[in-house]
């Protein structure tokens, strides 16, 4: 099956996802890393101005329900005081990354195990808004007991990572991302809560708006229940855009149920082949309608004037930081030419977008944009700059508009 | 350098002025020609520069998590329809340089842990602006839009605040100052013992972690309360920056000045560092008869026939739809059990029978018909004149202790603040008692001169390196 099933598959889409100083553990150390400015508005608006003058299509902004550990399903060590810790509210980031750029698609992390899901809906909405048409937003489900005592009212027994294929474990995965398949569901319909169409400003009746146009939503599932409708009219994209990282079965279904694109992280192209196949074969057995789901492959980069120095480059952060960089992308150490032909290759293997997460920035991203970016152009498989400022993010990902799931049901 | 008023010999207050986006209420006029969106992100674009020309405190969003309700269907004849609070003011905060930025935000329907850190986001992204109005719900209604549902006793909700506040500046205090060292040659990014545990256990919260963020510019954000009751203003008097009232009388201002103030000292504060800031109306013209005149234009515009007639319903309790709005009164009695009808709304008078036995009265003493009587019982502005008139109102009001300044609440979405920042902020200016530019770099608390409360975090262990 070829995984290019929607119409603009001759055209590869970019994505950066920024995450402290990048994403090497070491990289905040870097001689151009600017570690100091990691909690100030500025550092991340030069980044995002960064992209959007690149002419990506979307960034994403990592965050969880605590501070960073060493390993994802550590525990929080204070004492860790080698390594980046604390970060801004990524949905509160976005928002105000908003107002200073421009067309770039602004993507935050959300936590769907601990926040209300009305706030997360009403606050991706609003960022639609600030940013007109430019919102999205990338669920992430968190079992990590450190985070849960946060809130003081579940527990979660510590992950067995190394049986994660075993029974329980997929138990337990398959209850946390039910819930976050609820809470993506609860901010969907209450993103169509309100028609388009429902504020009349009707002065001979006297009514602002027609409630019948407003809709409960009634939502009832095993761990919450949400009234409706949503206190933030449609936003302008109508469905913002639903992002999703995966690496597994359950993961891909969550994502053929309720994502629009899917991050995934192929090692090789065969990977690239053979996880595309899977996530087909989730959205078949989730019998997804619509759109297929955007595939895009996430790749970490480091790039320097030569193989060798990027080599060298990788293999100093890797000293600092006291291990080898480990992650669950593939790791490109090279030349701009050599991250390009690489993204040339996915594409040709099948990849819609590719996210690149930089290893350090705002190093590698400047290099991405200066470097790469251009040889891609010259290889015709970008869109062209001159796309429409005013163009909502589900348009430069090439979806078709939204239509309200109410307005659906009154044709019906 | 404090000047003196030559008659009292006192020293001359400050105002201080906050404006309130007018968005989701029944203040907001849309049927105006020149009402705008409420929702568009320009409408808040503009109301934010206005604002700031005008050199205003902080901007003031108000917040409600559930549509309101009347007789059991979405209420539609107000202005309906906002956005996020924390994430509309983190957009602002990008487009602002120096105003405060103020939210309500519920803390029933939040988490501590959660919104301490929103707050604390919002205080480094605007370089000190944050303010965060404390409320408190006991309505099951609104909980419905939430994981947590969220019932509270009613007489518990300033235990909940209270304690909601205790652990959020816990959290903030929790990282030492200077924290962050980011010293790339000695690979440390943290300071040794710089993260203190958060370990809080009481009736409402238990919370055990660390917090995610460095010290905020102000430390604590500001905090504002708009209780009115005895324990409203005690908890106003022992955790809050502002108190925003709705004594805009000026004898009643004075009073509620004076003993707010007095539970300040109460608590061994500063009596400045609590300011009181009643919500007022305004409506401007060239004479004095030209803003009567605009005022009940105004008036007829917020109480619509069919506003009227809802806003009888509540009390009554039943449908009165088939009423005349420019008739009288209905001659049914209400129908106590069902009073109360329209939900999501705080209610100021909770004993309908007496109210409805004193409209009657009102309304019969004086010959008013249903739609008069409820403009004369809810459509009154606070301050109406021309601009000099307006100024030296606030200002008797400021230098009278009948307050610190106001919440100033336009009646346009969303260009209801032109014409106030126009022409009465020079006419406050003039008179020396407002400011004529922001200091450099200044903070929310440094606007309103309010300290914060002494924190409580780890002592830090500096290494030498």
């Amino acid at each position: 099956m070829t995984p290019s099933s929607h119409g603009a598959a001759a055209r590869l889409d970019l994505g950066v996802a920024l995450n402290d100083a990048g994403w090497h553990p070491a990289a905040w150390r870097a001689e151009s890393a600017r570690p100091a400015e990691l909690f100030t508005g500025r550092y991340w608006a030069d980044l995002a101005r960064t992209a959007d003058d690149a002419g990506f299509e979307l960034l994403t902004i990592e965050d969880a329900f605590g501070l960073q550990t060493r390993s994802p399903f550590g525990a929080v060590d204070p004492a860790d005081t080698d390594q980046v810790r604390g970060r801004l509210d990524a949905v509160l980031l976005a928002n105000w990354l908003a107002p200073v750029t421009k067309r770039i698609g602004l993507i935050p992390t959300v936590n769907t195990t601990h926040t209300e899901p009305f706030h997360v809906s009403t606050a991706i909405a609003t960022l639609d808004y600030a940013s007109r048409g430019r919102a999205g937003v990338r669920p992430v489900a968190s079992a990590k007991p450190h985070e849960a005592a946060h809130v003081g009212r579940r527990t979660f027994p510590e992950f067995d990572v190394a049986n994660y294929a075993g029974p329980e474990a997929q138990a337990l995965i398959s209850e946390w991302f039910g819930e976050a398949a609820d809470a993506i569901e609860v901010a969907r319909r209450l993103w169509d809560s309100w028609q388009d169409d429902a504020i009349i400003r009707d002065r001979a009746t006297g009514r602002f708006i027609d409630r019948d146009r407003l809709h409960y939503i009634d939502f009832e599932g095993a761990h919450f229940s949400v009234k409706g409708p949503s206190i933030v009219p449609r936003p302008p994209q109508g469905q913002p855009v639903v992002a999703l990282l995966a690496h597994q079965r359950i993961p891909y279904e969550l994502a053929a149920r309720q994502g629009d694109v899917v991050f995934i992280t192929p090692h090789d192209d065969a990977q690239l082949a053979s996880i595309t196949a899977e996530v087909r074969d989730a959205e078949t057995r989730v019998e997804r309608v619509g759109e297929p789901l955007r595939v895009w492959a996430d790749l970490v980069v480091l790039i320097e004037e030569t193989t060798d120095a990027a080599q060298t480059a990788l293999a100093h952060l890797d000293g600092l930081a006291g291990d080898p960089f480990a992650s669950d992308a593939l790791i490109v150490s090279d030349t701009a030419e050599g991250v390009a032909e690489r993204l040339l290759a996915w594409h040709a293997a099948g990849a819609e977008g590719i996210r690149l997460r930089p290893a350090r920035l705002p190093l590698d991203l400047d290099r991405i944009a200066q470097g790469v970016v251009p040889l891609l152009d010259a290889a015709g498989v970008r869109s062209p700059r001159a796309d429409d400022p005013a163009a909502t993010l589900r348009a430069r990902l090439g979806l078709p508009a939204a239509v309200n799931r109410y307005e659906i049901e009154e044709v019906a | 350098m404090t000047a003196t008023d030559p008659i009292t010999g006192k020293p001359i207050k400050q105002v201080h002025l906050a404006a309130h986006f007018p968005g989701v209420n029944s203040t907001t006029v849309w049927s105006d020609p020149a009402s705008g969106s409420q929702i568009d992100f320009d409408s808040f674009e503009h109301f934010a520069a206005t604002a700031e020309r005008g050199k205003f405190d902080y901007l003031f969003l108000a917040e409600g998590l559930r549509l309101r309700e009347h007789r059991g269907h979405i209420h539609d004849l107000d202005v309906v329809g906002r956005p996020n609070t924390l994430a509309i003011l983190a957009a602002l905060a990008a487009i602002t340089q120096h105003i405060g930025l103020v939210g309500t935000l519920s803390s029933t329907f939040n988490e501590p842990y959660e919104l301490a850190r929103q707050l604390q986001t919002l205080d480094l992204l605007s370089g000190g602006r944050a303010g965060w109005n404390v409320v408190t719900s006991s309505d099951a209604f609104t909980g419905a839009n939430f994981r947590r549902g969220g019932f509270l006793e009613y007489a518990d909700r300033y235990v909940r605040s209270g304690e909601f506040i205790a652990t959020a500046r816990e959290l903030w205090d929790s990282w030492a100052d200077g924290a962050v060292v980011a010293d790339k040659a000695a690979g440390r990014f943290l300071a040794d013992d710089a993260l203190g545990l958060v370990d809080h256990h009481g009736p409402q919260f238990d919370v055990t972690g660390y917090g995610t963020l460095p010290r905020s510019p102000q430390g604590h954000p500001v905090i504002v309360q708009a209780g009115d009751s005895s324990d409203g203003r005690d908890f106003a008097a022992r955790d809050a920056e502002v108190i925003f009232s709705r004594h805009s009388e000026f004898e009643d201002g004075r009073a509620f000045y004076e003993d707010v103030k007095s539970r300040v000292e109460a608590n061994g504060r500063n009596r400045d560092d609590l300011k009181i800031l009643p919500a007022v109306t305004f409506v401007l013209g060239d004479t004095a008869e030209e803003a009567a005149e605009r005022s009940r234009h105004i008036t007829l515009q917020q109480v619509s026939p069919q506003t009227a007639i809802a806003f009888l319903e509540q009390v009554w309790g039943r449908d009165l739809s088939a009423y005349d709005p420019d008739g009288p009164l209905p001659d049914v009695e209400p129908e106590l059990a069902a009073a109360s009808v329209t939900r999501g709304r705080v209610r100021h008078d909770r004993d309908v029978a007496a109210t409805a036995q004193k409209w009657r009265e009102l309304a019969e003493a004086e010959n008013l018909s249903i739609r008069e009587l409820v403009i004369r019982v809810s459509g009154r502005h606070s301050f109406v004149g021309t601009p000099q008139h307006v100024a030296e109102e606030i200002n008797r009001y400021v230098q009278g202790d009948a307050s610190d300044g106001f919440v100033i609440v336009g009646h346009l979405s969303p260009t209801g603040l032109d014409e106030f920042t126009d022409t009465v902020i020079p006419e406050l200016q003039e008179r020396g008692v407002f400011r004529t530019e922001y200091p450099e770099g200044g903070t929310l608390r440094e606007l309103l001169g309010v300290r914060p409360p002494v924190a409580q975090h780890p002592a830090l262990v500096t290494s030498s390196s």
